[in-house]
């Protein structure tokens, strides 16, 4: 008898990496859509400026902010909750690949892909 | 021009270029950031927030492809993202500092050599008949992907040297905000001998990993704009689908060699509007 972790395999792996990147993209699509949508009703007859580089509001440069905007039902706030999933989806595909290799026990490859992850991790957080 | 027309165009603009850059290999950032900077005049902080975003969009959608397909090597993209993410820590920290009339003329350099870089003509090295490379084994980077004549077994070699190339392509897409595809690519099918096809989709995998490494540092620094990254990354994403649908059975040896011209073009002005001072 084998126990269930024996049977995982490089090609599992390949299947649910390739499923996650897929729902993460267009999950994030949709998000935005929905944002821009809500951003373009709001805000479609304002003039856009993006000749001076002012930089973004501090609410949408950090994952707090980002997030209560959202849930505030503001456009731009819902379109950069959109991109954050986005910018979510390679990271959870490493802590993925972090635990499938793990389960593989394939110790060398899990190490190198929580080293991977704690940098992402690390660069997200600030 | 009000917003939502300037959302219609910019959105109409990034699907031709994620549209071309799927067809040609080339990927959807390298026109995006020009087409911004250039045509519609926005600072390239802003041009290169929103294409380092939309890159992710398409990496990811082309990895998922490629890596249920079998043909990514999920051990060497692993070991090479670390020296990428490494690298784009740098250069994103750098792209902060840097005046932007600079960033202007290395991405129009990058851009040159990126263009030459896809049209050159590349040798396929057989490698399955080689002794095993002691580091790659150590590390099990050989591998097998699909052909016509069934599972094609290729062994990998200098992993130092891809490792080092692939960090100097994390430098220069948290630079640039680009994708660094034909450095990447460079790395694994010249240095270290993997096939094309594997090296086109392991080099796709590791994108979206590198891209978000500088995505933080941008985001936190002001440059990703909703506004802008919306019609950006939607465009590029459908775009780069329907480009992708017509890529099976499409001759795009001359496509890529019209589309490398255009490109040579774009680049020029690139550096010519950075070093001279204007926009």
């Amino acid at each position: 008898m084998r126990a269930p972790w024996r049977s995982v395999k490089d090609a599992d792996v390949q299947q649910a990496v390739g499923n996650l990147l897929r729902v993460g993209v267009l999950l994030a699509a949709a998000v935005v859509l929905a944002g821009g949508a809500i951003f373009l009703w709001h805000h479609g007859g304002d003039v856009p400026d993006y000749r001076v580089f002012r930089g973004e509001p501090v609410d949408l440069r950090a994952f707090v902010g980002i997030v209560r905007d959202a849930f505030t039902g503001s456009g731009r706030g819902l379109i950069q909750l959109g991109l954050l999933i986005l910018v979510a989806t390679p990271v959870a595909r490493v802590a993925f690949t972090a635990v499938a290799f793990g389960l593989e026990r394939d110790r060398t490859y899990a190490l190198v892909a929580l080293l991977v992850l704690s940098l992402l991790l690390k660069s997200l957080a600030g | 021009m009000n917003t939502l027309a300037f959302s219609a165009t910019i959105a109409g603009a990034s699907f031709c270029a994620g549209f071309l850059g799927s067809l040609t290999g080339l990927g959807g950032g390298f026109i995006v950031t020009p087409v911004l900077t250039l045509v519609f005049g926005a600072d390239i902080r802003y041009a290169i927030g929103a294409s380092l975003i939309s890159i992710i969009a398409t990496s990811s959608g082309a990895a998922a492809a490629y890596v249920k397909e079998g043909f990514t090597n999920l051990r060497v993209g692993m070991l090479l993202e670390i020296a990428t993410v490494l690298g784009a820590l740098v250069g994103a920290s750098l792209v902060t500092a840097f005046p932007t009339r600079a960033i202007m003329v290395a991405f129009g350099t990058v851009l040159l050599v990126s263009a030459y870089l896809t049209t050159r003509p590349h040798a396929e090295h057989l490698t399955a008949d080689l002794p095993p490379d002691r580091l790659a084994s150590r590390l099990r980077l050989d591998g097998s992907y699909p052909t016509s004549e069934g599972q094609r077994r290729y062994r990998v070699r200098h992993v130092p040297g891809g490792f080092a190339l692939m960090w100097v392509a994390g430098v220069l897409s948290g630079l640039l905000g680009i994708g660094s595809g034909a450095v990447k690519v460079l790395a694994m099918d010249q240095v270290m001998y993997l096939p094309f096809k594997v090296s086109t989709a392991t080099s796709n995998f590791m994108i979206g990993v590198t891209a978000a490494a500088s995505a933080g540092i941008y985001l936190r620094h002001g440059f990703v704009d909703p506004g802008l990254a919306m019609p950006v990354m939607l465009g590029v994403l459908a775009g780069s689908l329907v480009g992708a649908r017509l890529l099976f059975g499409a001759n795009t040896a001359r496509l890529r060699l019209l589309f490398a011209v255009a490109l040579v073009a774009v680049a020029a002005e690139m550096i010519y509007k950075g070093a001279a001072g204007g926009r």
